[in-house]
């Protein structure tokens, strides 16, 4: 009776493993209800986050799905055509830690979003707002700016540049520790 | 009482037949390639059946039939034995034939197989996506390559060669009234053969697993006499035409407007995504969503604004459309015949 108790413990610790990854793919609002609000200020390079209430961002930053799905997304919208996988052409790159508005989640949100000057369009009724956020959240790991953890770790065609999870940490690169 | 049940239920098997027919089954063949190995299972299992029977029977003779009084099962009779042995190698012997004729028999149905497309005037490409199947109709003048999406038209009684390829994970293409499944290999193109005798509609289905979405990714071969494929070829090469009313024209603006633009294709219009299905003549197709819904207004209106709640982790993202702009969308694809 007791070795059968004993079987069961380990048994029943496997049913935890049941559990799967809650991947929402359709998001909550309604028909409609996507409206992009007007940025109020069109200053906010620097990390100051633009829209400090969207709670977006923390179910978005640093997600393993969100940010393959940024990866998959990036090449598909054909943003390599001005920022070349990451390194920069017609774009500024991506992969440095140079930010000219700034490298929060929320700021790369807005980028796409609302454009920025010299180039970049805005994609605010093209991308539907997960999408974006996909994308945002992908960005900051090109640059280093995501726990290896997470970070996409393989690239579908042939690799120009080490997969985004073996990318330098950003917040260590060029510091001696 | 047991026996009793067994027997009610023996018609009822009966019906389970009923599976083997229809537009999409290896039992009831519609071309050469399918023959062939419909024979082949026919045969096989014909076979197989007897033999097992006769080994059962062989099995189950000892266990019936009564010992004589004198059998002596230590005693060992030479004659017997001699007839025994006889009897199993003979048995052997008849076994070897029998693989050997079945290795044979497949083998020159593979040869049927491979022989079917040597003689091929039209190639079509098929790339697996998740989870829809490309489908691109190869010629050497380019203002005649076609691209369009789930649904393969062929002329009926032509060998057409297929080249499967895929750009993410391996899928395999089945149709099982027309020829066996070949997989779709990212980096890899396979070579398959298939022909229609008759004019048709045969389904065909996703036969490796490749994610959430395997299931609802199904496939249309359209077979039709000579004259009605070329027919439509000419009128899929075409652009898409312009939109009739003035809800579909404000339809075509948002579409260019709006999330479609990123990833699909219309014809003639701006629109050149390339990682969605193309939807230059999407109304002339039989289904939506690789054949998950049927064509209408209504369910182009649930696709577009539900694509998640249809079949949840596709790659189509709930766009943020209010009715207004749904419907004149929906509308100008309506009119895309």
């Amino acid at each position: 009776m007791r070795q059968a108790l004993a079987m069961l413990l380990p048994l029943t610790l496997a049913l935890v493993a049941c559990q799967r990854e809650e991947r929402d793919t359709r998001p909550q609002s309604a028909l409609g209800s996507g409206e992009q609000p007007t940025p109020v200020t069109t200053l906010e390079p620097g990390g100051q986050r633009p829209s400090p209430t969207d709670n977006k961002a923390a179910s978005f930053e640093a997600n393993a799905f969100h940010m393959s799905e940024g990866k998959r997304l990036f090449s598909w919208f054909n943003c390599s055509g001005c920022h070349a996988n990451g390194g920069g052409g017609m774009g500024p790159a991506l992969m440095d830690e140079k930010w000219l508005y700034g490298s929060s989640i929320e700021s790369i949100h807005a980028t796409i979003r609302d454009g920025r000057p010299n180039g970049m369009p805005s994609f605010g009724q093209k991308i539907p707002d997960d999408q974006m956020w996909e994308l945002a959240a992908y960005v900051r790991a090109l640059g280093g700016n995501a726990p290896s953890s997470a970070a996409p770790q393989r690239n579908d065609d042939m690799m120009v540049h080490p997969s985004e999870n073996r990318l330098p940490d950003a917040a260590t690169l060029g510091k001696s520790p | 009482m047991k026996r009793l049940a067994f027997m009610a239920l023996a018609p009822f098997c009966v019906l389970l037949l009923q599976g083997c027919a229809g537009w999409q089954s290896a039992l009831d063949p519609k071309g050469p390639a399918a023959g062939e190995l419909a024979w082949l299972i026919w045969f096989f299992t014909a076979l197989c059946a007897v033999v097992w029977v006769l080994v059962m029977i062989a099995l189950a003779a000892p266990l019936v039939m009564r010992s004589r009084p004198g059998d002596e099962p230590l005693l060992l009779n030479a004659g017997a034995e001699r007839r025994k042995m006889r009897v199993v190698v003979s048995a052997v012997g008849l076994t070897a034939i029998i693989l050997i004729g079945l290795t044979l028999l497949s083998f020159f149905a593979n040869r049927t197989l491979a022989a079917i497309g040597s003689d091929a005037a039209l190639t079509i490409r098929v790339t697996g996506h998740q989870w829809w199947w490309e489908v691109r109709y190869e010629n050497a003048t380019p203002s005649r390559i076609l691209t369009t999406a789930n649904e393969v038209h062929i002329p009926a009684g032509e060998p057409v060669r297929l080249l499967l390829t895929s750009t993410d994970v391996i899928h395999s293409f089945w149709i099982p009234s027309l020829a066996g499944k070949l997989d779709l290999i990212p980096g890899h193109m396979n070579v398959l053969d298939i022909k229609a005798d008759k004019p048709g509609v045969y389904r065909g289905q996703c036969a490796e697993f490749c994610g959430a979405q395997h299931a609802n990714m199904g496939t249309f071969i359209i077979a039709e006499p000579r004259s009605k494929f070329d027919a439509w070829l000419n009128d899929q090469l075409q652009p898409a035409g312009a939109p009739a009313s003035g809800e579909a024209k404000a339809g075509a603006d948002l579409f260019l407007k709006r999330p479609c633009v990123m990833c699909h294709r219309i014809g003639g219009t701006p629109a050149g995504g390339t990682v969605a299905p193309d939807l230059t003549h999407i109304a002339s197709r039989k289904t939506l969503a690789a054949g998950t819904l049927t064509m209408s207004r209504g369910n182009l209106a649930a696709w577009i604004a539900d694509p998640q709640g249809i079949k949840p982790g596709s790659h189509m993202p709930v766009a943020d459309l209010n009715g207004d702009e749904l419907n004149a969308i929906v509308a100008y694809l309506e009119g895309l015949k």
